[in-house]
Parts: C-alpha cells; sequence; structure tokens
C-alpha cells in the first residue's frame, strides 16, 4: 500500500511524507537539521558526524528492518527481538568455536545462525498465533526470559576456544569477545570510500540494500502480499482463502532470521560481540526507529526504515558531540531515552484514536 | 466433575505449586539455617508487601499488571532525596517524604491513566514504556535540574561536578527507624512491627475500598467496559482514579521499601522494582485479571524464598554464583511470560466458549 508512492512524482511523495509525518517525526526531523547546521559553528567535524551516522546506519539498519514482516502481518512491533538477536550470537560464538577465521568466520555465522533462528522463529511464532491480540506485550517477554535464559547457557555450554572464554577459569564466555582476526569490518572494508575525514562503508549498505530489496520485492509476491491482507483486515484474508496462521508464522521466521542476521552486521561494524544481557534492550531502539521514520503499529515499508534509522542514528550520534561543544554537557543519553520511548508511546497510543 | 475441579485447580495454582518444588528442593541444597531464611522472609516482608498491595487496583479496574508502579517509585525516591538534603530524619523525615511524594505520583498516575485511556486493550505494553519515558524525565530531574534549578544545599548528596545527584544517597538517618520504632524479637527473628501495622492497614483500607461505590464501579468497569458506560458509570474517570491510587500507593511503598534497604540507588533503585512486584504476585496464585490479598503474601513467601535460597543452591550444584543469580532473574522473567500467555489464551478461550452459549441459547430459543 505505502509501496505505491514509490511510482508517484517527487513533489507528491514529499507531500505525502509531510502528511504522514505527523509532529513528533517533524520535531524530531528539524531537531537532526538543526544538529547538522549548528555542528560546524561549535567546532564539530561535519565530514567526521556525516560518516559516523552513515557508519551507524550501516550497523542497525537491518535490525530495523527485521520489523517489517511482522507488522505486516499485524503481530505488532517485534518486542521479541532479542530471540532473533540470540540466534545471531549462537550463529556468531559457534563460528568461531568452529575455527573459522578473517571474513569467512562472517559467512559461516550467517550459516550456523539460519537453522537457530528458524527453530527459535518457529517456537515463537506458533505461541504468538495462540495469543492474538496480545503479542507486543508477550513478545517483550519472551525477548527477556530467553535473554536471561541464555545468560546461563552462554556460562553452561562447552565452549573452549581460547579467544572466547575467561582466561583463569577456562570455561564460561566472557561478556565481550573481540572480532579482531574474525570478521570484524568484514563487509564494511568492500569497496569502501575514503575522502579525506569521510569514509562510507560500501559494502555493510550494499549488504543492506540488498535485504532491504528482498524485503520489498518479497511484499510485492503472492505470499507478501496475503501478508500484508492478514495485517490489515484477517477476516478478509481468511475468507479469500489466506492461512493466516501459516503467513504469521512466516512472518514472525522471517523477523527472528532478519535479527539474527542484523546482530551479525552489528557485531562486524562494532568489531565485538557482546553476551549476557547486552540484548535485552537492543529491541527498544530498532522498535523506535521504525516508527521516527513514520511507520505505526501496524504499517511500515522499508522507506520507513531507511529515513528512520537515519534519523534515529543521527540524534543519537550528533546530540553528544554537538552537545558537549555547546554547553559542556553530555544530554544525550536522557534525550535518546526520552526521544525513542516518546515514539513508541505516540505509536501505541494513536492507533486507537484511528480505530475509534 | 469432581475431576475437571482439581485439573482446574491445578492449572490455577500451577505457577504457586512450581514455586513449592523449587524452594522445597533448592532450601536443603543451599544449606540456610531455618532461622536465616526466617529473618529474611519477614524482612522482605516488610519491605515489598506495600509495593504489591499498590498492584492490586489496577487489577481490579481491568487494566492487568502495572507496569507502570515504577513511576510512584520515582516519585517517592525525588520524595527521600529532597528529605535528606533537608536532612529532616528519623520518622518525621518519611512522614514529609511521603508528603512531598504524593502529589508527584498523583500527577503522574492522572498522566499515565491519561495516555491509558488512549490505548485500550494494550494498557500493559504502554504502561510498559511509560515506565521507560518517565525514566527518561527522571534522569533529566536528578542529573541536572537537581542543583540549578531545583535546589540541593548539601554537597555530600550532589555529584562532584556540583550539580545532579550521586549515584547513592544514603539514608542513615532513616535506615530501619520505622521497622525498629515497636521492637520485637520472637525466637531470634525481628519482626518490623510497625511496617505491618501500617501494611494491615492498608489491607484494612483495599478491602474497605472495593465495597464502597467506586470500588464497585472499578470492578464492573473491569468486568466490562461497555456495560459500565451504558450503566452511567464514566469509564475514564474511573480508570484514571484507579491509576492515581496505585501510583501513590507505589511511591509510599518505595518510602517503606528505601528505608529498610537504608541506601538509594538513585539511577536502579525503581528500575528493576516493577518486575520483581510483579512477578512476586504472580507467583503468589494472581493473574492478570484477578488478585487477592491473598496472593500479596504467599508470593512474597515464595518468590523471595526462591530469591534466596537459589543463588546459593547454584554455587553448590555447579561451583559458579553466577548461575543461581542468572537462574532467579530468569525465573521472574519466565513467571511473568507464563502468566501473560495463560491470561491471552484464556481471554480468546472465554470468547470462543461465550460465543458457543450464545449459538447454544439461540437454538433453544429456536426450539
Amino acid at each position: 500500500m505505502t509501496e505505491k508512492t514509490n511510482t508517484i512524482t517527487l513533489s507528491d511523495r514529499v507531500k505525502d511524507i509531510a502528511k504522514d509525518f505527523g509532529l513528533p517525526r517533524l520535531i524530531i526531523t528539524g531537531f537532526l537539521v538543526l544538529l547538522l547546521v549548528v555542528s560546524p559553528f561549535v567546532g564539530a567535524d561535519l565530514p567526521t558526524q556525516i560518516s559516523n551516522i552513515i557508519n551507524r546506519f550501516s550497523w542497525n539498519g537491518i535490525l530495523v528492518l527485521a520489523m517489517v514482516p511482522m507488522v505486516h502481518s499485524g503481530c505488532g512491533l517485534n518486542f521479541g527481538l532479542p530471540l532473533g538477536i540470540i540466534s545471531g550470537l549462537l550463529g556468531a560464538t559457534l563460528s568461531i568455536e568452529l575455527g573459522f577465521s578473517g571474513a569467512f568466520s562472517f559467512l559461516m555465522a550467517i550459516l550456523l545462525a539460519t537453522p537457530f533462528a528458524l527453530v527459535f522463529g518457529c517456537i515463537y511464532g506458533w505461541l504468538l498465533n495462540k495469543i492474538k491480540g496480545g503479542e507486543m506485550m508477550i513478545a517483550t517477554y519472551v525477548g527477556f526470559s530467553s535473554v536471561s535464559l541464555m545468560c546461563m547457557m552462554w556460562l553452561l555450554l562447552p565452549y573452549h576456544s581460547p579467544n572466547m572464554v575467561w582466561g583463569m577459569a577456562g570455561k564460561g564466555l566472557r561478556t565481550t569477545i573481540s572480532l579482531e582476526g574474525y570478521y570484524t569490518q568484514a563487509l564494511a572494508k568492500i569497496l569502501q570510500i575514503n575522502i579525506g575525514n569521510l569514509s562510507i562503508p560500501t559494502g555493510s549498505i550494499l549488504f543492506f540494500a540488498l535485504l532491504a530489496f528482498g524485503m520489498w520485492a518479497f511484499l510485492h509476491t503472492k505470499t507478501g502480499t496475503a501478508m500484508t491482507a492478514v495485517g490489515s483486515n484477517p477476516e478478509f484474508a481468511r475468507s479469500s482463502g489466506v492461512n493466516v496462521d501459516k503467513i504469521r508464522l512466516i512472518s514472525v521466521v522471517m523477523s527472528t532470521w532478519l535479527a539474527a542476521i542484523g546482530i551479525l552486521v552489528y557485531e562486524q561494524g562494532f568489531g565485538f560481540i557482546q553476551l549476557y544481557m547486552a540484548p535485552f534492550y537492543m529491541a527498544l531502539p530498532a522498535v523506535s526507529a521504525i516508527l521516527i521514520g513514520g511507520a505505526s503499529v501496524n504499517k511500515a515499508s522499508v522507506m520507513n526504515v531507511i529515513i528512520g534509522t537515519i534519523l534515529f542514528q543521527g540524534i543519537v550520534t550528533m546530540t553528544p558531540t554537538v552537545m558537549n561543544n555547546m554547553i559542556h554537557l553530555d544530554m544525550s543519553e536522557v534525550i535518546r531515552i526520552i526521544v525513542s520511548n516518546g515514539m513508541i508511546l505516540y505509536a501505541l497510543t494513536r492507533k486507537t484514536e484511528e480505530t475509534k | 466433575m469432581n475431576k475437571i475441579n482439581y485439573g482446574d485447580l491445578l492449572r490455577r495454582f500451577s505457577v504457586p505449586i512450581m514455586f513449592v518444588i523449587i524452594c522445597a528442593v533448592c532450601a536443603p541444597i543451599s544449606g540456610l539455617s531455618p532461622s536465616y531464611l526466617c529473618n529474611e522472609i519477614v524482612t522482605r516482608m516488610g519491605r515489598n508487601a506495600f509495593l504489591i498491595l499498590s498492584l492490586l487496583i489496577p487489577i481490579m479496574a481491568g487494566m492487568g499488571l502495572n507496569f507502570s508502579m515504577t513511576l510512584g517509585a520515582m516519585a517517592g525516591e525525588i520524595g527521600l532525596i529532597l528529605v535528606s538534603d533537608w536532612q529532616i530524619v528519623g520518622i518525621p523525615g518519611m512522614i514529609l517524604a511521603m508528603i512531598v511524594s504524593v502529589p508527584i505520583s498523583a500527577l503522574l498516575g492522572l498522566f499515565c491513566g491519561k495516555v491509558l485511556n488512549m490505548a485500550k486493550g494494550r494498557e500493559m505494553i504502554t504502561s510498559y514504556i511509560i515506565s521507560f519515558f518517565i525514566n527518561g524525565i527522571y534522569q533529566l530531574i536528578v542529573l541536572y535540574l537537581m542543583g540549578p534549578v531545583i535546589p540541593i544545599k548539601h554537597s555530600n548528596i550532589k555529584l562532584p561536578r556540583g550539580y545532579g545527584i550521586r549515584n547513592t544517597v544514603s539514608l542513615l538517618s532513616m535506615r530501619q527507624k520505622l521497622d525498629n520504632l515497636i521492637p520485637l524479637n520472637i525466637g531470634g527473628v525481628k519482626i518490623p512491627v510497625a511496617t505491618f501495622i501500617i501494611i494491615f492497614l492498608l489491607c484494612l483500607v483495599i478491602i474497605w475500598f472495593r465495597k464502597t461505590k467506586l470500588g464497585q464501579d472499578m470492578r464492573a468497569v473491569g468486568q466490562d467496559m461497555g456495560v459500565a458506560r451504558d450503566s452511567g458509570i464514566d469509564v475514564e474517570r474511573t480508570r484514571i482514579i484507579s491509576m492515581v491510587l496505585s501510583t501513590v500507593f507505589a511511591g509510599i511503598g518505595m518510602i517503606i521499601y528505601l528505608q529498610n534497604m537504608g541506601n538509594i540507588a538513585t539511577y536502579s533503585s525503581h528500575s528493576q522494582i516493577g518486575m520483581f512486584c510483579i512477578a512476586a504476585l504472580l507467583v503468589g496464585g494472581a493473574s492478570v485479571e484477578k488478585a487477592s490479598i491473598g496472593n500479596v503474601f504467599l508470593g512474597i513467601i515464595l518468590f523471595h524464598t526462591m530469591f534466596i535460597v537459589a543463588p546459593k543452591a547454584g554455587t553448590v550444584i555447579t561451583g559458579d554464583s553466577m548461575i543461581g543469580e542468572y537462574f532467579r532473574v530468569f525465573v521472574s522473567y519466565a513467571v511473568i511470560t507464563v502468566a501473560l500467555i495463560m491470561y491471552e489464551t484464556n481471554k480468546r478461550k472465554n470468547k470462543s466458549k461465550a460465543g458457543e452459549q450464545l449459538a447454544l441459547a439461540q437454538e433453544e430459543a429456536n426450539e
């Protein structure tokens, strides 16, 4: 539905976006533009800032993209993202444990993460089919439970690679594992462009573009259209012969798999694997990013993902530097909390007003 | 017929039974003495009961588990921070902190109720996000505004940079003043009589409140909003009142909690409190739509026994102290997850059952 805008002329689209944007998004966009304008005057280097934003976009884009299928099928925002992230972490640690190295370990991590993502996604999707209507709250707690269960598992699973386990005990994974020698910057280094202070991780962006295009194309296939139908009107979809439960299950599995890939891409950019409680709150930034991009609880497009990630990551990276340079006061953390959760609140309260 | 009832009963109390088993297995392994356990549980009962009781009213009004009770906790903390800066000590300090916290809690409860009225049908996830949102505002106030805007005189609670509050604020002058107001010691178990009296009073208030007009209205709203509105109840207002009451009680509860702990972890005391209170209530056999005072106390006993015993037992079994720590966090989350799943499946089952009954009734009418 929202994809239609792609074919209309630019000026129409700008109008459309402005209408869809709503006040909070306008404020956030204005804020980011203000930050970009102000930054050269307060002594922040603009090219560095921009390459920071592009970099962080390439880290987080796929995690945000993972929101799309579940929103389309009417499962709401995927607060259970940590479940997919855990599949990714299992893939990453197994790839290292099995002795793969260099960029090849990235490929292996993706391959090893996939079966976990599929299995976890199936169970999660089956569960969400049992509790239609209460998905978001239960998704949140499925995420939390799985993260805390894995906290025990990271200690108990028989990992032995000396690069990952605690040095003294010889067992139990460390909280952060360096990817030096493994797949740090594996994607980013491909065709990397460096102009002065500006550097663009072309490979990561191409990888994101590939998946985003795949998602866009999928939403136009028969299954993808059925998914949108299930999300916008399940009764209608059922009566026209769509297997609602199956479509929802597919969307959840896709979302979980994308989250697994997303965290691997995040790690290759960041350079570290973070275990234990790290995935705990990772769903919230992704959720608010897609909402900032113009999505709502039951409507999201690939465009929303791109705009949202740029805006969200822009604010996250720009505020600390600009604020620090301006008033020597780092309030970025507080601003991030208020903006991202305020955005989620706005989205949660808005839909009901429409349906009323 | 009887058999089905047993099955139902077993399902309803499956979580408490599971916890009895966990505690029964872990307690001997942990090697903690019974008197130590008793002491700990009595202390934790005094510490947590008031907070958990504050969850009952929104459940009554059909708004589910109030994840935004954290709002009240933050208001209580602000009260305590201000009072400790004014250097008012002991019981008067506590009472003043409560007086300061009540308007803040009421305001936050009002905000929360209004937002939840805009998000009917997904109150829990919304209240959960509200708690994060207000946590941002709380940090803004405590970390940046306390000092330049809200006067804080004493440097021992201020950060070295001159504004903002330190990570921990000591409440030494208030520590366990309420618990020790009426000292009582039975067989080596210290009993905080005064705290228990206050908790008992709140229980009475809740029982009384259920019988008032407002309490009845709340239950009607909880049963069915449409029917309640048709019978002339102002649904929105009733729901807001239930949130305000819950938040105010949570604020007072937090002050009682912190006077027992003896210090405030300014930026983290409140963040987990909602989760642990809700988990404890659910462990006591409550569900999302039904909770009683009995559930609160059973829940505290079972949940906190597990809480004390699990890390020790984990250490003994695996030789790693972290396993038990993670185990109890996992169990807390798992309990909430299971309770939420049971609530949603029951809701669907009841809906289809109601549909069947309607069809049956229509058939009978046709005959």
